[in-house]
């Protein structure tokens, strides 16, 4: 300690080298523990712990995984899974935000419609499923009905929130200086909503693809609900877990994209709140 | 030209179902380039009467006039600073004050080129692109009071501007003030709780009662301009500084 004090060294504390060592860290022991999982299921399942006929074991999935691939239809599959669930989080989570946001603009409005919005939450959407599917046929529209309406309420509950969020000085400050309802409503309510509708975006991915998944259980002629399904049907476990393990991977990636997005929406701001 | 006349304004709120008086009847006249402060105990109607001469609220009875013109409940027409510094977390310092020009219909680039300059002159130099939260409260007042000047109204309302300060960053900003409004030549209506800081500033000063807020009295500071540290130790304005010491003592007994 004191030869660091004769040196006068000068300490500049520097946050972002802390944070990207933690980060680094944390990626390494995040695949280690993966790769530990991966090693003892297959581990167990070999010397017979566990039952390879309920539990499969990783190299049986990567074989019937690419078995599904190369002649079956998996990635068309996954197409068809991950396209009505990212259109129906993207339908859903937009016009939950537009919806929530439009109550800003009148008091009797919102009023009027705030607990219509609350009572709808509540209803279990899933169960909803089969009507969905027999008024929307059996195709790809009705599991993105079922992903948006899965996401549309929570969007809007959270652009309400953050609507009446809306610090009303800031608002005063802005008319002082002439402006709008408008001007009002682009400068302050947008940007303060902004982390609330960012808040719940991982959600509501998650949300999207249940929605997504249960549509394709209740009848579908594709995706990777329906593959499971199927492989169930047929006691074809090691095909079932090829679809959990996809699906898996599916929202690991979805969720990236929703990271993604929030840095993008959040940029030039410390994600406080 | 710019001479604002406030015509017997007054403002009641309703509270538990009787009408509760916020601001009473108050007059005033401000003439072209001077600087006035409205001193007076918290809670006697100061803001409100800011707000109302903003026409962001309607007053109970009476009328702002702003060159002869009626502008009751019209915004816009004067430059307000409200009494928090309300920038906007989001937005650099540069962007937010900028804001009051983007409303108006000026595109972001030209009003930027517009606030550079006067950011640097005015010690915001090197700031320009830092938010809100990176800035000292001192500062966070200044960009408060260039965005307020860059909306460019003839009449500039302050309301406690340097209340958060220290009293060292406090007699900065007071010169600061002055400066601006020697370049600009705004006429400016400043609230403050602080005697020697209206002394200090105003050319007039209107004491105030307690709540519910009148007009107590209006004492012309005649000391001359520019003023400095040395105008503090002036006799004149030790003597003001009694005789408005008195006056604000005897609101304090009154209220209790
Ligand atoms: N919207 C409102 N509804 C009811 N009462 C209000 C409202 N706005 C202000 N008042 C009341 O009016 C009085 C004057 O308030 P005002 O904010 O103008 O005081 P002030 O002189 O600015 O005080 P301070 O120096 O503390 O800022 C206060 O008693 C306050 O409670
Ligand atoms: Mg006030």
């Amino acid at each position: 300690m004191p030869e660091k004090l004769k040196n006068k060294e000068m300490i500049i504390e520097d946050p972002s080298v802390e944070q990207t060592k933690l980060r680094r860290r944390a990626f390494a022991g995040q695949i280690l523990v993966g790769v530990i999982i991966v090693f003892f299921w297959e581990f167990l399942t070999r010397i017979g712990w566990l039952d390879s006929y309920y539990w499969s074991s990783p190299s049986t999935i990567v074989r019937t995984g690419w078995t599904a691939i190369t002649q079956g239809t998996l990635l068309q599959d996954l197409a068809y899974t991950s396209g009505s669930t990212i259109l129906g989080f993207i339908l859903g989570t937009a016009g939950g935000y537009l919806l929530g946001l439009s109550f800003w603009w009148s008091a009797l409005y919102s009023r009027i419609f705030e607990p219509y919005m609350i009572a709808f939450n509540a209803i279990p959407k899933l169960a909803l499923a089969p009507v969905l599917v027999i008024m929307f046929g059996i195709g790809f529209d009705s599991k993105v009905i079922l992903a948006f309406l899965m996401t549309i309420i929570v969007a809007a509950i959270a652009a309400y929130s953050g609507v009446q969020n809306v610090d009303p000085d800031l608002e005063k400050m802005l008319v002082s200086l002439g402006a709008k309802r408008r001007h009002v409503f682009m400068k302050v309510v947008v940007p303060t909503t902004i982390p609330w509708i960012v808040s719940i975006l991982k959600i509501n991915i998650s949300l999207a693809l249940a929605g997504t998944i249960v549509g394709e259980f209740i009848s579908s002629r594709q995706g990777i609900g329906r593959m499971i399904l199927y492989a169930g049907q047929v006691l074809n476990i090691d095909l079932v877990w090829v679809g959990v393990v996809v699906l898996s991977l599916l929202s690991i990636v979805m969720y990236l994209g929703t990271v993604w997005l929030e840095r993008v929406l959040m940029k030039g701001r410390t994600p406080k709140s | 030209m710019s001479e604002l006349k406030i015509v017997n304004c007054s403002k009641y709120y309703k509270k538990n179902g009787e009408p509760m008086c916020a601001l009473e009847e108050t007059d005033m006249h401000v003439e072209n380039g001077r600087f006035v402060s409205i001193i007076g105990p918290s809670g006697c109607g100061k803001s409100t009467l800011f707000n109302i001469v903003a026409g962001l609220i309607r007053p109970s009875s009476g009328e702002v006039l702003l060159d002869g013109k009626d502008i009751t409940c019209e915004s816009g027409h004067v430059g307000y600073m409200l009494q928090k510094d309300l920038l906007l977390p989001w937005r650099s310092i540069l962007d937010n004050v900028i804001i009051g020009l983007e409303i108006r219909g000026v595109p972001k680039k030209k009003a930027r080129e517009r606030a550079l300059p006067m950011l640097k002159n005015y010690g915001l130099g090197g700031f320009e692109y830092d938010h809100p939260d990176a800035l000292s409260g001192g500062m966070r007042q200044r960009a408060g009071l260039i965005r307020t000047l860059l909306y460019d109204q003839d009449v500039i309302l302050l309301d406690e501007p340097f209340g958060a300060l220290d009293a060292q960053t406090r007699m900065q900003m007071q010169n600061w003030l002055l400066q601006i409004w020697k370049d600009f030549k705004k006429t400016i209506l400043f609230v403050t709780h602080d005697i020697d800081e209206a002394i200090y500033l105003s050319d007039e000063i209107y004491v105030f009662t307690h709540r519910p807020g009148k007009i107590k009295a209006k004492i012309e500071v005649e000391l001359p301009r520019p003023r400095n540290e040395k105008t503090l130790m002036d006799d004149r304005f030790l003597t003001l500084k009694r005789e408005l010491l008195l006056m604000l003592g005897e609101e304090r007994v009154s209220s209790e």
